[in-house]
């Protein structure tokens, strides 16, 4: 018998089992990390908790019935409005905030830039903004009217850090989240979260 | 002149000897990078609203994940955007504290006040099946949530 050459094995094929083992990651993977729009709940009242009594000028008041239509304040109102109308109330500063901690009384709004109407809220601290919604309201017009009313709040929290730090507010937050123990920095993002805190309460659903 | 012929040239053949190379660089980003979905769904798959003012969930591990949509299953379980998927099945939000109950001894002590509830609903599921389960989650003292939405103009 003939000697033979030792022959070279075929690598040809090792990119196509390469490719095929490639295509089925592709196709299995998910990039996309989970985002949504968060929310924190009350908590429980005990059995004899009495809700505290709130002037009516400061509740934003905002109703969605059954067939997705808004009711803001008493008036008929588009999903695009509403992010304009909770801007002019929460930023309205018309009165004294909320007393300190120490007990000392609210000061005025100096940084709010609203009209300071006697009819609407006295303070971006005071101020609630009451979605209620009928339980066969479609979940996508109350993300989407969530949506406007935070986006409210980002708009007012930006400016005022824009003015402040010469930076916008998600700016700051990043470079927070960036840097966790930079005492700097976190009291000026407390700083911006207490002038304008997020108070969105959710009424229980008409039914 | 004949120690200048032209030398006889046929198109060189493309060194293919670094494609797999190539190839299984790719494939180790994609298996790295890979997660399967741990659930597999008893609903459809939910159409997510859009939403812009959206904030990433971190730590993966303290997230729990409540679907509610359409049943793959109508006969059984019958029509209609509001269904609840806890777990492998669908229930009801009576179920809801008992399912974050055995989530939360999942994880350590000091973690439980971080978890996450995670909503993932349909756009036309109704607001009253989310209401019911944020009740249950607030009997349950599970007080974070996220309304799962994807990033988008919000309109």
């Amino acid at each position: 018998m003939a000697r033979r050459e030792n022959p070279e094995i075929n690598a040809g094929s090792m990119a196509d089992i390469a490719f095929l083992l490639l295509i089925f990651f592709l196709v299995t993977t998910t990039m996309n990390v989970d985002s949504g729009v968060s929310k924190k709940l009350s908590e429980k009242p005990p059995a004899d908790y009495v809700p505290p009594v709130i002037k009516e000028k400061n509740i934003f008041e905002v109703n969605i019935n059954r067939n997705n239509e808004l009711l803001v304040e008493g008036e008929r109102m588009d999903v695009k409005d509403i992010r304009d109308a909770a801007v002019k109330f929460i930023d309205n500063g018309g009165g004294l905030g909320k007393p300190n901690e120490d007990g000392t009384p609210g000061e005025s709004c100096d940084y709010c830039e609203g009209e300071r109407s006697d009819s609407s809220s006295d303070h971006p601290n005071k101020a609630i903004i009451s979605v209620q919604s009928d339980r066969g309201t479609e979940y996508g017009t109350y993300i989407k009217v969530q949506n406007e009313l935070l986006r409210a709040y980002t708009v007012l929290r930006n400016r005022l850090c824009m003015k402040r730090y010469n930076m916008s507010f998600d700016e700051l937050e990043e470079s927070y989240k960036d840097n966790k123990s930079n005492a700097a920095l976190k009291k000026k993002v407390e700083d911006i979260k207490t002038a304008y805190p997020q108070i969105i309460s959710d009424a229980e659903p008409t039914s | 002149m004949s120690k200048f012929r032209k030398k006889k040239k046929g198109m060189p053949a493309v060194n293919t000897a670094a494609l797999p190379d190539i190839v299984f660089m790719l494939l180790f980003f994609f298996m790295v990078t890979t997660t399967m979905r741990e659930t597999d769904l008893r609903i459809e798959n939910p159409r997510l609203p859009s939403a812009s003012e959206v904030k990433k969930l971190e730590h993966k591990s303290l997230v729990c994940t409540i679907y509610v949509g359409k049943s793959k299953d109508p006969s059984k379980h019958g029509v209609g955007y509001n269904k609840i998927q806890l777990n492998d099945k669908i229930s009801s939000a009576e179920q809801v504290p008992a399912f974050i109950i055995n989530a939360r001894s999942k994880v350590s002590e000091a973690e439980v006040p971080f978890m996450t509830t995670s909503i993932k609903a349909d756009k036309e599921s109704n607001v009253g099946t989310i209401t019911d389960i944020r009740l249950k989650l607030r009997d349950a003292n599970a007080l974070k949530i996220s309304y799962s939405a994807s990033k988008g103009a919000g309109n």
